[in-house]
This record gives structure tokens, C-alpha cells and sequence, in this order.
């Protein structure tokens, strides 16, 4: 490793988003293109929703705004957009889930909503969270950060009861943390 | 395990009728199951359609009673034939199942006939002691087992608690689509 001799070495961190269509070689091209720049990724998380791409990365490299996106714009098509969102340099860390949360029910506008704002009245923060429709079968999931010295049995009792006017059914449990070999 | 055992588990039931199996989110299955009399000739019917369900449905392993809707705390079961499992006890159907003992928790991928689309990464014991009873004879049995089947009993007897894998699906990633082959 060597350090620039003069000016700032700017590396700056960006959040890129693709989302669209799904095919092949889409994070290849689009890695491809931010190699190009050596751009490096950091934490990324990428799924198919329902044949939807959906990409969130970060990313830092020695570039300006403008250059990463006229870097990834080839790229786009009228189905896959992409877009670039230049980060402050502070971050807040990794919070580590506490709590597993779990709901599943008919489905119906409004659960998730419902089951997250009891968690955020109560300090909660959540860390991960799918959610997932197969026919009327609606399922949420949720890692859950509770700070300490939260009423666990008060957060339980205030879902238990957002859970009955919603019919769905609503776990609360301790995260296991993986067993230490 | 002893011969006696197998002896007390193996069943001689009319032929069952193949019911149509319950998808969530039917709130039968989030229900409590209630204690029935093993002895009662409706238990050893519903033993006699449970056997004949699982049978019908291609690889299941284990059906509860909730599952056909009926709310009551009988379940079937047979997994001789998967390739995970240790110790087993044959095709059998155990009334009022109370979990005795369990230990060594391992995380496993696991799928159910009432939850069609999806598989969850579910933590449960791999040792295992359960008592019931036997339906028509009534008979008071108790089975240690390990891993699948352990596994197997403890998903049917949390249906019979109105509980299903994805009460306790192991964080935001531990559900998956599955490759319906149904």
C-alpha cells in the first residue's frame, strides 16, 4: 500500500441500487464497470422479488458523483434502473439483532406496518426484514435490535394485541447467536 | 428400541380416507389441538384418514390432525424411508404426544404440506423423548428417538400446539422459496 504524494486521496463511498427485469450478467456488468474505476464493494445484498432484480451495494472509490454515474448509465435499460447515492463519510455501525421476529396470516394492506410501529414505540430498531406473499399467505420476518432495558414482556403483550385486530399470528424470540466452536 | 415397542405402535386400522391437507393461513392452524380419547372409535377413524393423507401426498413424512382440520391432538408419522434418518419406529400415530425430553439442538431446513411455498432453517433437539398413546388399544407408550425422526415429531407436535415452522424460523433469512414438486 502507498499513499498519494499530494492532494486528498478521495475515496468516497456511494450506494448503488439496480433494480428491474432480472437476466443474466447483471452483477457482472455492473461490477465490471465499477472495476473499471477500482471500485470497491463493500457490504451488498442482492435478491429476486418475484423475478425483480434488486441490488443495494456500497461501494468506495477514487471517483466523483458524476463519473460513477456515467460509468453505470450504459447499463441501464428501460427495465433495470440503476441509480448512485454519494454517502457521508460517517456511518453508524452494525447494530446485532436481539430478537427474531416472525408474523404470517392472510394477507392484508397495513401488517407490517402495524407489527414494526409496536416495535419502534419501543425503542426497537429493525436490522433485517423479509417479507414474502405465496397466494393469501402473507409472511414477515424481522431481526429486531432491542436496546437494553426494554419490557420484553410489554413489547410481547403490545404485539399480542396488534396481532389479534390484525388475525395473524406474531413471534417474538431470542436470537440464538451461532454456536462458538 | 424394543420389539414390544414396535409391537404396541403397529396398526391395524381400516383403511383410511384421503382427506383434502389444510394450507396456511387457515386459522385451524394456529390453533391449540385438544386432548382425545385414544380408545374412542372417531380417534382411531381419524388415525386410520391421517395415515392415508400422508401417504397420498408425495414426500410427507408426517401429518398432525389440524392439518386435516380436525382440532385434536393426534398426529401420523413414517419416515423409514428418508435418507436422514437415524432410529425409527416404522409408520405410527401417536394421541395426545407430550415431549418428554429433548437435547442437542441443530439447525436444519424443513418444509411442510401446510405450507406449500416455502422451506425454514428451524432449530430442534436431535435427541428426543416423547409418551402418547396408541390409538384403539390406548396403550401408554414412550419413544426415544434421534435426528430426522426427533426432527419430524417435534414439527408434528408443534402443529398440535398451533404452532408452525414459521413461528420459529431462525432470522430474516430463513425462509426460502421451495421447488414445488407436488
Amino acid at each position: 500500500m502507498h499513499l498519494k504524494s499530494n492532494s486528498v486521496p478521495s475515496v468516497n463511498s456511494y450506494a448503488v441500487t439496480v433494480v428491474g427485469h432480472d437476466r443474466p450478467g447483471i452483477v457482472a456488468g455492473v461490477t465490471g464497470a465499477l472495476a473499471t474505476h477500482g471500485g470497491n464493494i463493500e457490504d451488498s445484498s442482492m435478491t429476486l422479488l418475484r423475478g425483480y432484480f434488486a441490488w443495494t451495494l456500497l461501494v468506495s472509490l477514487d471517483a466523483d458523483l458524476a463519473t460513477v454515474e456515467t460509468t453505470l448509465a450504459p447499463l441501464a435499460e428501460p427495465n433495470l434502473k440503476i441509480a448512485v447515492i454519494e454517502l457521508a463519510p460517517e456511518v453508524t455501525g452494525t447494530q446485532a439483532a436481539t430478537h427474531w421476529l416472525s408474523v404470517h396470516g392472510s394477507d392484508r394492506p397495513g401488517i407490517v406496518s402495524a407489527v414494526t410501529a409496536v416495535v419502534a414505540g419501543a425503542g426497537g430498531n429493525i436490522t433485517d426484514l423479509t417479507t414474502r406473499l405465496a397466494g393469501t399467505l402473507y409472511v414477515v420476518l424481522a431481526d429486531v435490535f432491542l436496546p437494553p432495558g426494554v419490557d420484553v414482556a410489554v413489547l410481547e403483550q403490545q404485539l399480542a394485541a396488534v396481532s389479534a385486530q390484525l388475525g395473524v399470528e406474531v413471534t417474538l424470540r431470542v436470537a440464538d447467536n451461532d454456536d462458538v466452536l | 428400541m424394543s420389539q414390544e415397542l414396535l409391537a404396541q405402535l403397529a396398526l391395524d386400522l381400516p383403511k383410511g380416507l384421503v382427506r383434502t391437507a389444510v394450507q396456511a393461513p387457515d386459522p385451524v392452524l394456529s390453533t391449540r389441538c385438544v386432548e382425545v380419547d385414544p380408545c374412542d372409535p372417531a380417534t382411531v377413524s381419524l388415525a386410520a384418514d391421517l395415515l392415508a393423507t400422508m401417504a397420498a401426498a408425495p414426500g410427507c413424512v408426517g401429518l398432525a390432525a389440524n392439518q386435516i382440520g380436525v382440532g385434536q391432538r393426534v398426529f401420523s408419522l413414517d419416515v423409514s424411508a428418508h435418507s436422514k434418518t437415524r432410529t425409527h419406529h416404522g409408520r405410527f400415530v401417536l394421541v395426545n404426544p407430550v415431549i418428554e425430553q429433548a437435547s442437542r439442538n441443530e439447525k436444519a431446513r424443513e418444509g411442510c404440506l401446510s405450507v406449500p411455498d416455502f422451506t425454514g432453517d428451524v432449530k430442534r433437539a436431535t435427541r428426543l423423548t416423547v409418551s402418547g398413546r396408541v390409538p384403539g388399544t390406548g396403550a401408554a407408550v414412550i419413544i426415544t428417538t434421534d435426528a430426522f425422526e426427533a426432527r419430524a415429531i417435534q414439527h408434528e407436535v408443534d402443529h398440535l400446539e398451533g404452532l408452525l415452522f414459521l413461528d420459529r424460523a431462525a432470522g430474516a433469512h430463513a425462509i426460502h422459496a421451495r421447488q414445488n414438486y407436488l
